[in-house]
């Protein structure tokens, strides 16, 4: 256990000197790794540990930067209120299409979740009026906390990551609890579950409310990154790469959405740079991926470590 | 005296085919009540409808002089009730420690603690251990259920069951797909189930099953067709006709 946090601490310390080593470009790519990260992590919360595949989970990263945006363009208001604002919001809004969507499950599922994230995709290419349509919303800026300079990369980096640390925290103490146990115990077995005295609807729900207040956060730390929101980022190829970026790195594991956030960022952003058709290569990889790691890249790593130098098996 | 469970009258048809035929039946508190029937007679649908699985076209159903039909599955746990399934159900993938502690926990509000660590020295894991020694498999406790046989699944389907302390205890098949053997283990541990809790018991194996049995239902095509003490049952005509064979 000790040697466990110790690593931890050793890995953190690395993360806090990286922009010293390297430029702006990569300390920016560092800073959009952590967004992708708490995204997925959020949408791991639902499909890794609840069993619960969503298509829309864009919907709260959007709206929540959509929400940002909008009170600090049109009514002028401090990044503490809009953040505040944003957070409530966006997770009331998961309230409610929680509420609907979990009123099926599976696949039925997925396409509530689908459906409801396309009819905030459309408020966001079609009502020009509310958020300005296809030409997004620009001139935003980003929070100074404590005073603190945040339109410096490097500071906004250790932003990035102190929300992100907290956030992986929370999102390990809630999966480590005994609801995180009965929130796997509904993914395995939903029908011993409720004989067993639990309202497996009722876990569903909170965990989406959670899901939704997670993405959220990231919603916020997009907003700062980008200083611009447009309606693309609460697409389905959103919810997509971020269910990607879960199955990829290990579904229902704490390093998996990193692992896939990872991957999925830099091929994207970097790779991209130097490949043309970095789209296929990310489709090479995710077959790859499924053949040889079928339950994702951090529980295939660990199964490898273990054959290498021996170990209990996953 | 209350009952611990009363069925009155459940009916439920499946696309214009009844599979329960106004069915009724009276449990005493204590009492160990089998339920017999061919295949495909209408025992499991019944039993799905008394936990609350299969909503009955109409009927009652009360627990402990408790109305429960319009109450959810899991509500129905927290009065009292517990069951065990003829396909085991169990988190093959976890350990028989925490299939127990889960059962324990479905009773008890920590249930909606988010925050606080569960490890295996939490207190709920010693509770857990009592129960699987219980039914003899403390020695296995921190195995996957997935690598341990079936008998012993069948038997740690018991200690979930235990482990809530219900007051109505229903069994679907417990003997279901074991050896000899095991069939005895088993059937020894049904048989030392303390009488403070009802059992009904659904069951093929008619040496274990009448020995166990105080009182018996006899189902055909979902309707009661005899129901009483044990002896009189087995002698009846209609019993030997359509289920002992004789």
């Amino acid at each position: 256990m000790m040697k466990k946090y110790v690593l931890y601490l050793l890995l953190v310390a690395i993360l806090i000197i990286l922009p010293l080593f390297f430029g702006e470009y990569y300390v920016n790519l560092g800073s959009q790794i952590m967004v992708a990260v708490v995204f997925a992590a959020s949408l791991n919360l639902l499909v890794g540990y609840g069993g619960l595949t969503s298509l829309g989970h864009a919907t709260y990263l959007g709206l929540s930067a959509y929400t940002s945006a909008w009170l600090f363009q049109n009514f002028g208001m401090t990044h503490d209120y809009t953040a505040l604002i944003a957070l409530v919001f966006t997770t009331f809004v998961g309230a409610i299409f929680g509420w609907i969507s979990l009123r099926a499950s599976g696949l039925s599922f997925l396409m509530l979740t689908l459906a409801l994230s396309q009819i905030i995709w459309g408020i966001g290419y079609r009502w020009v009026g509310l958020t300005n349509g296809d030409n997004g919303i620009a001139g935003l800026t980003r929070p100074t906390p404590f005073g603190i300079n945040l339109e410096n990369s490097n500071n906004f980096y250790w932003f990035c990551l102190i929300i992100t640390i907290a956030s992986l925290f929370f999102i390990a103490r809630i999966v480590n609890s005994p609801f995180g146990s009965t929130l796997k115990g509904t993914r395995d077995q939903e029908k011993r579950m409720s004989a067993l005295g639990y309202n497996v609807w009722m876990i569903r729900w909170v965990t989406f409310v959670m899901a939704s207040f997670f993405g959220a956060v990231s919603g916020l730390m997009y907003i700062y990154l980008n200083k611009y929101i447009h309606p693309s980022v609460i697409s389905i190829t959103s919810s997509a790469e971020a269910l990607l970026c879960v199955i990829a790195g290990g579904a229902g594991t704490l390093a998996g959405p990193i692992l896939g956030s990872i991957l999925i960022v830099l091929l994207k952003n970097y790779v991209s740079g130097f490949v043309e058709r970095w789209n296929m290569l990310l489709g090479i990889i995710f077959v790859f991926i499924v053949i040889f790691m079928p339950a994702g890249m951090a529980p295939g790593f660990t199964q490898l470590k273990n054959r290498l130098f021996g170990g209990k098996k996953p | 005296m209350t009952l611990a469970l009363e069925v009155k009258d459940l009916k439920k048809s499946f696309g214009g085919i009844a599979v329960t035929q106004n069915v009724s039946l009276k449990v005493n508190p204590g009492e160990r009540r089998l339920i017999i029937g061919p295949n495909g007679a209408g025992k499991t649908t019944l039993f799905a409808q008394i936990t609350g699985d299969l909503k009955p076209d109409s009927g009652s159903v009360s627990i402990f002089g408790n109305e429960v039909i319009k109450k959810p599955v899991h509500a129905r746990a927290h009065m009292g009730m517990s069951r065990t399934y003829q396909i085991i159900t169990l988190f093959k993938q976890d350990t028989l420690a925490h299939n127990v502690v889960l059962s324990l926990l479905g009773i008890h509000q920590r249930k909606k603690n988010i925050f606080n660590s569960l490890t295996t020295e939490d207190q709920l894991y010693d509770h857990a251990i009592e129960f699987l020694d219980s039914v003899g498999l403390k020695q296995q406790a921190f195995r996957k259920v997935s690598e341990i046989s079936y008998g012993e699944q069948r038997r740690v389907e018991i200690a979930l069951a235990l482990a809530q302390k219900p007051k109505l205890l229903l069994l679907d098949e417990p003997l279901a797909g074991l050896s000899q053997d095991e069939r005895v283990v088993v059937a020894d541990l049904i048989n030392n189930i303390s009488k403070e809790v009802t059992i009904v018991m659904i069951e093929h194996d008619m040496e274990m099953a009448l020995a166990f049995a105080e009182k018996i239902l006899v189902l055909q095509y979902g309707k009661v067709i005899v129901d009483g003490d044990r002896d009189a049952v087995v002698n009846d005509p209609k019993t030997q006709e359509v289920y002992l064979g004789h």
